[in-house]
């Protein structure tokens, strides 16, 4: 019932929202919903699979370049590495960063699921950071600058470039995602996820070998968050080491801890939160880290399981674990 | 040959420098489990109290109690009121109060200072250089660094392996459920060894502040340095994080000091210089994935 009303609500906002003068908050919208892919997909690692990433700003952002660099290859004419040639379609855009977040996901989860706790957030970490430096030492892709997209991707002869058309390209992408997490979630893949997050030497005692299963969901969460960084990338018309920053992990990290770790739409309430809360206080006041930070705690200490947990103890919504 | 050996001291002044910080940190995270993201912010306090005292006072002995006491007290006041009620609850609950924690601070320190960094002159008295070998100048503070670096090592050495408060912190840091058993007063430790942290942070951030700007968000490049240091050591051990911080201060430290050159036999200039710097700041990261993948538990673990 509820999810019914938030679906009709996504569907009706960009209206809603015109017909009260507001269209500024169309753009913030779809930074919500991009947000909320990257952060809903590192929940299938984080929350579901126990696998602590601190390095999911590299799909994020290797999503993004994939949409730069095909873009820079389509206006030169050029060829990628001298063999893949350049397009600004999304749907091969989109499904290119898809394959790239998934194929880097396998490249470091094979490594990095060799360690475990602390030194697992760690090593993610440490391979995002490799990325970070390596873009910004790539003089032929901005480096340290980035690189502009002068035109949003091509769908269909939509006008991507207006802001309503955008953000209902970006609730199909939400929804497709959300609905495969559930799929998931609710799967003998996600039960056994589950089983491994709660006790790996049970599941592996009774014949389940726990790597290859964390394995798949880290490369599934690789695929999600380089899928976000693709519709980012192409929402900015931008792409830069910024969005391959520590920093970026560790806010991907907070929304979905904001929101409730293990929650299907746990993520999609933390992306809201973070998101909104940083407009609204900057547009109030230049210190608004001051007020953000006590809230921040504040749900720390007082809430248990996020704002997700905090919504179905009030009877709003529900909790799904 | 002279170049090589100053670039050796530059790498053993940063090692030591991420000692004091990998210390404090790897000790709160062995011992009480906690993942403190906001110690680099007790480096920030540190080194503002100590400049701001410094420009009041002109004394460098105020300026240094200044820090270390403004360091302390915030980090005390850290555990008391936040982290002491985190200590039962998940890794990433603990991640996001130590994040807001940084964010708290870093805005009360840009309402205090404002946003320009602020500049520390080197104290007269240190502000010359020696001749260690013959062509070989170096600044006489940087070796006070590394001096001040060393005897806390020297110290922390003594004070963990053959003090009774020693003999409960590597206790706590292996066995935390018996310690408490036994009848130990854990929270007075918890907050003891806390304090102690926060001290070394402070002073690391008080004699960093004449080498580097004064500025806020110093904290947070230098803490995952000092992650990185604490996980290559062994998450837990002070012998860890000595070695871990001179290898980390060593390898940083030389290859963005050679690298680009030798890139630059090889290639053109300016593309050398970039590709050399980026593969320089990968270094460590790299050096970490290495130990990680060879040596799970990092280089020195603590509780094998």
């Amino acid at each position: 019932m509820a999810l019914l009303a938030l679906a009709l609500g996504l569907v009706a906002l960009p209206f809603l929202v015109q017909a009260l003068g507001q269209p500024a908050l169309v753009p913030l919208a779809t930074r919500v919903l991009i947000y909320a892919i990257a952060a809903a997909s590192l929940n299938l690692a984080l929350g579901f699979g126990g696998m602590v990433s601190f390095g999911h700003a590299a799909f994020f952002g290797v999503g993004g370049y994939v949409v730069g660099i095909l873009y820079r290859t389509y206006v030169d004419d050029g060829l990628f590495l001298g063999l893949i040639p350049g397009t600004s379609q999304l749907l091969i855009t989109l499904p290119a960063a898809i394959l790239v977040g998934g194929l880097l996901a396998l490249l470091i989860g094979a490594l990095c699921l060799r360690t475990s706790g602390v030194q697992f957030i760690m090593i993610t970490l440490a391979f995002a950071q490799m990325l970070f430096f390596l873009f910004v030492s790539l003089k032929a892709y901005g480096g340290d600058d980035g690189m502009t997209i002068r035109r949003r991707n091509e769908l269909f002869g939509l006008n991507t470039r207006d802001d309503i058309t955008f953000y209902f390209i970006c609730l199909a992408a939400a929804v497709l995602v959300f609905l495969a997490l559930w799929r998931i979630i609710g799967s003998r893949f996600g039960m056994v996820l589950a089983g491994i997050r709660q006790n790996e030497r049970r599941m592996a005692a009774i014949g389940i070998a726990p790597y290859h299963y964390k394995l798949a969901a880290f490369v599934i969460s690789g695929m999600g968050t380089g899928l976000a960084g693709a519709l980012m990338a192409n929402y900015l018309r931008f792409v830069s080491p910024d969005m391959l920053h520590w920093t970026k992990s560790g806010e991907l990290m907070i929304m979905v801890i904001l929101g409730g770790v293990g929650t299907l739409l746990g993520p999609l309430f933390g992306a809201a939160a973070l998101v909104i809360l940083e407009t609204v206080l900057t547009s109030w006041t230049e210190h608004w880290q001051l007020i953000l930070g006590p809230i921040l705690l504040l749900v720390v200490l007082f809430t248990q399981g996020g704002l997700n947990g905090l919504f179905s103890r009030l009877g709003i919504g529900r909790s799904e674990r | 040959m002279t170049l090589v050996l100053e670039q050796l001291l530059n790498g053993l002044q940063f090692g030591v420098m991420l000692f004091l910080l990998a210390a404090g940190l790897t000790l709160i995270f062995g011992i009480m489990g906690v993942i403190n993201l906001a110690h680099g912010s007790l480096y920030m306090v540190g080194a503002y109290a100590a400049a701001f005292a410094a420009a009041q006072t002109g004394s460098v002995i105020i300026a240094i109690f200044a820090g270390l006491a403004a360091a302390a007290l915030a980090g005390m006041a850290m555990e008391l009121f936040v982290l002491r009620r985190l200590y039962a609850r998940d890794h990433l609950d603990q991640v996001l109060a130590t994040f807001a924690l940084i964010l708290i601070f870093n805005q009360g320190v840009t309402i205090l200072f404002g946003r320009q960094p602020l500049f520390v002159s080197v104290p007269p008295a240190l502000n010359g250089s020696v001749e260690l070998l013959p062509g070989l100048i170096y600044p006489v503070y940087r070796l006070i660094i590394i001096a001040v670096g060393l005897a806390v090592a020297l110290g922390l050495y003594l004070l963990i392996n053959r003090t009774r408060i020693g003999m409960l912190v590597r206790a706590g840091a292996t066995h935390r459920e018996m310690v408490r058993a036994l009848g130990v007063d854990i929270r007075l430790l918890y907050t003891a060894v806390f304090g102690l942290g926060a001290l070394l942070a402070g002073l690391a951030g008080l004699m960093a502040g004449p080498i580097l700007a004064v500025q806020v968000g110093m904290g947070e490049q230098i803490l995952i340095m000092t992650f990185v240091v604490v996980v290559i050591g062994g998450v837990g051990s002070i012998r860890g994080a000595f070695f871990g911080a001179l290898l980390v201060g060593l390898v940083d430290t030389s290859l963005r000091a050679f690298l680009p050159g030798l890139l630059r036999q090889v290639m053109a200039g300016s593309e050398a210089d970039a590709l050399g710097a980026g593969l320089a700041s990968m270094g460590i990261y790299m050096l970490m994935a290495v130990v990680l993948l060879v040596r799970p538990k990092g280089l020195f673990p603590a509780n094998v």
